[in-house]
């Protein structure tokens, strides 16, 4: 028997009004429907009608079909006249296996209320209807349903009204998975032609009806020594073999890039330059007491799913970001929620388990106002998603993703650049307080024990995000599959958050915890037994959404929510019985050993022996090497104008300065109590690069976190554009108050192509420079990832193939610990009559700048020049040291670290933040550059701009010594914002509403 | 004196206990975070607490209606334990999540003491999208002991499901009986940061309600959000004119006497 319980709003309805975009829509009305497959009584279904609305605001109706009571008829309600007369309607719904967790509320609620199970096909499912008026045609409708579903997880049904009242209604669909083949084992023959093996490595396993599985990545050397592995073996694999090796292998799991011998380098990119800036970092600090301002202060590094500093006595802070690129270029809304939940799983894997205090977010998107389509497939089939969805979608994501899970979001970028419109780039971060000792031991190390249970914990196992891991080593092209989506259930796992940071964590109820990410159990576990040794899973008894997956699926799913731990026998029932009374299912799937082997068994039968030595090390080495031509480009010829207003009003409409307020307004940053400075910073509530949390609210100590990046510097020199991106995760945090002694940076390398060897020549480069700069500023990386094929293979808007390739992109993050929360300092200027300082030097040092590439789009050309910021780090180490005493000495009263847009975009944000007038004389401004515009816009590193109480005039310019730093003006009462140029004129002259107004009108309707 | 024991719900979603714990402490309570399937398992006992506090959250991923799951688990499990609650005179507070629980479950307005009924909607706000913003309150309720001494507040709203929705017969009943224990207004914050006065479309404007005893108290925003001065969006201002005046930065903030007068109607 199916029902439907169909939820009419009786009152103004704001979620109805959002829609009503199309003008010839003269109302709208939405219909939340619960589909309810299971045989209830009508009674029973007015109560579950009345406990899932609220009847001030809300009427349902409940309609039936098939099985008794009603004997297989439809039951006559009309509820066309429950609704009135309309034109059209559409349902949207999820498709088959989707997650839905809207339903699986509505079924928890059915549950407690009646004391019941739904068992066996019984379940919900979740619908929306949308009740149009106005006189539109089919197409018309068509137009508006596509503009709300993703046909790749969902379904829209559209009725006219007259079928509507035929029908009785929109139908009763219940989007069962129902999966008829027997699971089964096969076999994978590899001793096959290296064409084969090629094929295989691509487009996967070949099941028995011809179809293929989907990417392996894996390439043909990788396949010839999986072939000779077994072919020692004297057998021939199962796929879950290979299909596991291919995501223990993957350039997502092992980094290869990064780890195979490159040139002349032996150890690879992240040994000699990541790892080994921060292995010197650490053996210089070590030289000091460790509590010294000089000490070290890392943890854990490289090691775990985060990366781990000390915050004080008693408790660690740690840190990781994440990319979740081509999952969010198929469903962003999914893509990107499934990537905040799934980092904060990093910050719950790291040691024996933190809690999440921050999220951080960057998207690196496409213009959403331009709309170009783009299609995967041939002949204009598989559309992509346009720029502006992708948006839209990424920015809920993570809104749903962070605010349900409790966990504030007080920092976040933009960048925009027409090369991520094949694929956006969706940074997503987590920052994590755990204690330092747990039950007197050190809560970093952990170790699974062997004859440890092997526990899943949290969701259970679908079809959903197969291949995920292996599918993001690879460009996206028409073969990527759907089934790689997935959507995240925050609430599920925050029950699983609370149970393990919360409660079981402190009583020491497991030895080991790990995440399930990328690759599902067969990383998760044997990444675990590694600890151990060895381990033997028994595969039949994981939880699973529905029956009927393949066992290679069960081992390899990236079903979310899910935590791998190790619990010793004797904890188990303790365990069991917490899980159970806070609902998070906990299932013994395994036993760690110490074989020396990973084994898995299905129904008896053991189907996976790989050696642990093959699984991890096995891999063949790859030898790689680079090539590296730079180029020159033209200088570009921008006409010198002698009235900078309207460049300057242009310059703050831009997509990469603009405020995205509309963002950091929805994502929670109060929760938690820990805000101190907040994404958004004075009157004009400007966007900041930096912010402020204080995760323990015993103590006055604060967490400071900021980024740099710039991907366009890339087109010129990743080396310095990999300087410039340091130097700016140091300034932004240093401006605001953070000790420059006592920071750490994560680096995420998006890459393209990069089995290109003039691209890997640019990798290398900036993995130089990430040496180069970490040692000078003492800033050691503590964590890391990496994402190397941003590459889109499609066709155009006229079925022409165009390859899109991101530029180049390395975000650098910044994280540091505040001695005193009082003694930060936010951007905003505070007071008439402060005198305004610029620390640092501006050189004409324009390329690939912001005000280039504005001023080429003017005349319709690519202005790149060759003039990149380069970073003095020697010069600015001084700097940052002296400005972090003039902050203790409560001397800086606002700060703005110059970066994007330079001092035009600096003096704009400040004066807008504080909404007080500015008189500024560029003639003041240390440096050489000749040209009002060019000082104006040039976005040298190094370079802090602030305001001062003017009786602290002595003592703060006695405080910077050896330094560069210019009396460049004063703070003004009459709200206006004046600039004198070179030659003694002004040059800008506007009031700052017009600036302010400027600064917020690109997103003012999102 | 002994301190009064509080309750902070907890579990499926909510997720604001932490802080509304350390509230409670610091205004001098004795607080205790207990998962709802403790309560229910009984654990714990409900009867052994003066105050219980529903924090803020996504209890249910606010899926049919924000605060609505948990309100129905209450309803199933709790519900004896509750109204005795009441009618030993204790207090209840519900914050965000908390007051759209409450609002559920009908104990807010509870017209004529009927507990159980609901009267009240807390729909999408205005904008359908979840909002954070700081908002100035007034009070001008005489009747409920969490607002003693308190005439103005100024504290952040946090949410996607605000706007304050109730029939004119329910509202003319609400405003004769003092159940408005909340508005929001244009006061200092809302001209700092340039904003209009309610975040949300919210009927008359109304931020909070209370029960004819005045002792249950629900509210949109977020008083545990405010209660350290370093949480206030204009600190960073006002840290310049205590320097500059050699004033002594405070370090508590508007939102904590909400807490206090919950502490010390039982002191």
């Amino acid at each position: 028997m199916i029902s439907r319980v169909e939820i009419f709003t009786t009152v103004f309805d704001s979620r109805a009004k959002l829609r009503k975009k199309n003008k010839k829509i003269k109302s709208i009305t939405l219909i939340d429907v619960y589909t309810i497959e299971k045989n209830l009584k009508q009674a029973e279904l007015e109560k579950i009608g009345s406990s899932v609305s609220n009847p001030v605001t809300q009427k349902y109706y409940i309609r039936s079909f098939g099985s008794p009571p009603f004997g297989g008829s439809l039951k006559m309600t009309d509820s066309h006249r429950n609704v009135g007369q309309f034109d059209w309607a559409i349902e949207i719904g999820f498709l088959p296996g989707v997650t839905d967790n809207v339903s699986h509320t509505v079924r928890q609620i059915i549950e407690d209320q009646f004391n019941i199970k739904f068992l066996g096909n019984e379940d919900v499912y979740s619908s929306q209807v949308t009740l149009i008026s106005g006189t539109l045609n089919k197409d018309e409708v068509q137009k508006i349903a596509n503009s709300l579903y993703n046909p790749l997880i969902q379904r829209a049904y559209l009725k006219n009204y007259k079928q509507y009242v035929k029908d009785h209604g929109m139908g009763f669909a219940a989007p069962r998975v129902k999966l008829i083949k027997k699971p089964t084992v096969s076999k994978v023959d590899l001793k096959v032609s290296d064409d084969e093996l090629t094929k295989i490595g691509k487009s996967g396993i070949t099941n028995p009806d011809g179809s293929k599985r989907g990417p392996l990545a894996l390439d043909i050397n990788y396949l010839k020594t999986i072939r000779d592995y077994f072919k020692n073996k004297k057998r021939d694999p199962n796929d879950i073999e290979v299909e596991s090796l291919a995501q223990t292998w993957s350039e997502h799991c092992k980094h290869t890039i990064f780890a195979n011998p490159i040139d002349e380098v032996k150890d690879g990119l992240f040994k000699h330059y990541i790892k080994r800036a921060t292995e010197d970092i650490r053996k210089k600090k070590s030289h000091f007491a460790k509590a010294s301002r000089d000490g070290d202060f890392c943890v854990s590094v490289f090691n775990d799913n985060s990366g781990a500093i000390k915050f004080d006595g008693k408790n660690l802070i740690t840190h990781k970001v994440e990319t979740h690129n081509s999952p969010s270029a198929l469903d962003p809304f999914g893509g990107a929620v499934t990537g905040i939940v799934g980092v904060n799983r990093d910050t719950l894997g790291f040691g024996l388990g933190a809690k999440p205090v921050a999220n951080y977010y960057g998207f690196c998107l496409a213009d959403p106002r331009i709309e170009k389509k783009l299609y995967k497939g041939k002949g204009l089939t598989q559309p992509m998603l346009s720029s502006k969805r992708i948006m839209n979608g990424v920015i809920d994501g993570v809104n749903a993703g962070g605010n349900q899970s409790g966990i504030p979001t007080p920092q976040g970028f933009l960048n925009f650049d027409e090369r991520f419109r094949g694929k956006p780039l969706v940074f997503v971060g987590t920052i994590g307080l755990i204690p330092k000792k747990i039950g007197g031991k050190l809560s970093h190390v952990k170790k699974a024990q062997p004859g440890d249970y092997v526990v899943m914990l949290g969701g259970r196992i679908g079809k959903d995000g197969i291949h995920g891991a292996t599918f993001s080593s690879e460009a996206m092209d028409s073969g990527s599959p759907s089934t790689a989506v997935q959507i995240g259930d925050p609430i599920t796992q925050k029950k699983l958050s609370d149970a393990i940071v919360k409660e079981a964590r402190d009583m020491l109820l497991y030895n080991s915890i790990t995440d399930n990410g990328a690759g599902g159990l067969s990383c998760s576990v044997s990444e675990m037994a590694k600890e151990s040794g060895g381990v033997i899973v028994t595969l039949e008894k994981v939880p699973l959404k529905y029956p009927g997956l393949e066992p290679w699926e069960i081992w390899i799913s990236e079903s979310q929510e899910r935590m791998t731990l190790s619990v010793p026998k004797e904890k188990w029932n303790k365990f069991k019985s917490l899980m159970d009374s806070r609902e998070v299912e906990a299932t013994i799937i395994g036993k760690f050993t110490d074989s020396g082997k990973c084994l898995v068994s299905y129904n008896g039968k053991i189907i996976m022996d790989i050696d642990m030595d093959f699984l991890h090390d096995g891999l063949p080495t790859k030898f790689l090497t680079t090539t590296y031509n730079p180029i020159k480009y033209d200088e570009p010829n921008i006409p010198q104008e002698k009235n900078l207003n309207q460049t300057l009003l242009n310059m703050l409409v831009r997509l990469n300065i603009t405020s995205f307020s509309f963002i950091s307004q929805q994502y929670d940053y109060v929760v938690q109590a820990n805000s101190v400075l907040p994404p958004l910073q004075g009157r004009g509530r400007v966007n900041a690069d930096t912010s402020v949390i204080r995760p323990n609210l015993d103590s006055q100590k604060g967490v400071v976190m900021s980024q740099g990046l710039y991907p366009s510097y890339s087109d010129i020199d990743t080396y310095h554009m990999a300087a410039s991106s340091i130097d700016t995760a140091i300034r932004n945090a240093v401006a605001a108050g953070a000790d420059p002694n006592y920071l750490a940076i994560l680096d995420n390398f998006c890459w393209c192509s990069a089995d290109d060897p003039e691209r890997l020549g640019t990798l290398k480069r900036a993995a130089q420079a990430c040496y180069d700069y970490a040692v000078s500023y003492g800033t050691p990386f503590i964590s890391g990832k990496d994402s190397m094929f941003n590459d889109f293979n499609g066709y155009d808007e006229k079925g022409k193939p165009v390859n899109i390739s991101i530029p180049p992109t390395l975000l650098i993050s910044s994280i540091g610990v505040i001695k005193n929360i009082n003694n930060v300092v936010s951007l905003d200027l505070k007071k008439v009559n402060d005198l305004i300082y610029i620390l640092g030097e501006t050189k004409e040092e324009l390329g690939a700048s912001e005000y280039f590439a504005m001023q080429g789009e003017k005349v319709g050309k690519k202005y790149i020049g060759n003039m990149i910021p380069k970073v003095d780090a020697k010069n600015n180490k001084k700097l940052y040291g002296q400005f972090f005493k003039a902050i203790q000495k409560n001397l800086i009263v606002s700060s703005v670290s110059i970066g994007r847009g330079g001092i035009a975009v600096a003096l704009a944000k400040t004066a807008i933040g504080g909404k007080l007038g500015i008189q500024v004389d560029l003639k003041h401004i240390p440096g050489n550059v000749s040209r009002d515009d060019h000082i104006l816009y040039s976005e040298s590193q190094g370079r802090i701009l602030v305001s001062i109480d003017r009786k602290n005039k002595n003592v703060f310019e006695k405080n910077f010594k050896n330094v560069h730093y210019g009396l460049v003006g004063k703070v003004n009462n009459n709200q206006v914002f004046e600039v004198i140029g070179l030659e003694n004129k002004k040059i800008i002259n506007l009031k700052v509403d017009e600036l302010e107004k400027a600064y917020k009108s690109t997103f003012k309707d999102y | 004196m002994r301190k009064p024991k509080v309750l902070i719900f907890s579990g499926y979603g909510l997720n604001s206990e932490v802080e509304t714990k350390f509230a409670f402490d610091v205004a001098g309570g004795n607080a205790e975070i207990v998962h709802i399937n403790d309560l229910i398992s009984k654990k714990k006992k409900l009867s052994d607490y003066q105050i219980f506090a529903i924090p803020g959250g996504f209890a249910y991923g606010d899926d049919t209606g924000a605060g609505n799951g948990y309100a129905n688990r209450l309803r199933n499990h709790l519900w004896k334990d509750i109204t005795q609650f009441i009618n030993d005179g204790k207090l209840i507070i519900g914050i965000c999540n908390g007051f759209q629980v409450l609002v559920n479950l009908g104990l807010l307005p509870a017209l004529n003491l009927k507990y159980g009924e609901r009267e009240l909607g807390l729909m999408p706000n205005e904008i359908p999208r979840y909002t954070v913003r700081f908002v100035d309150l007034k009070t001008e309720n005489k009747i409920s002991p969490w607002l003693k001494d308190i005439k103005s507040l100024t504290i952040p709203v946090s949410n996607g499901e605000g706007k304050l929705y109730v029939t004119e017969k329910t509202l003319k009943e609400m405003k004769k009986k003092n159940l408005v224990a909340f508005r929001y207004y244009k006061g200092e914050i809302c001209d700092y940061l340039n904003l209009p006065a309610s975040p949300n479309g919210s009927i008359d404007d109304i931020a909070g309600v209370n029960d004819e005893t005045g002792r249950i108290l629900g509210l949109m925003p977020h008083p545990e959000r405010a209660m350290f001065f370093t949480q206030l969006p204009n600190w960073p201002y006002l840290k310049e004119e205590y320097l500059r005046t050699g004033k002594k930065l405070p370090e508590f903030g508007p939102g904590l006497q909400i807490f206090k007068n919950g502490v010390n109607y039982f002191k």
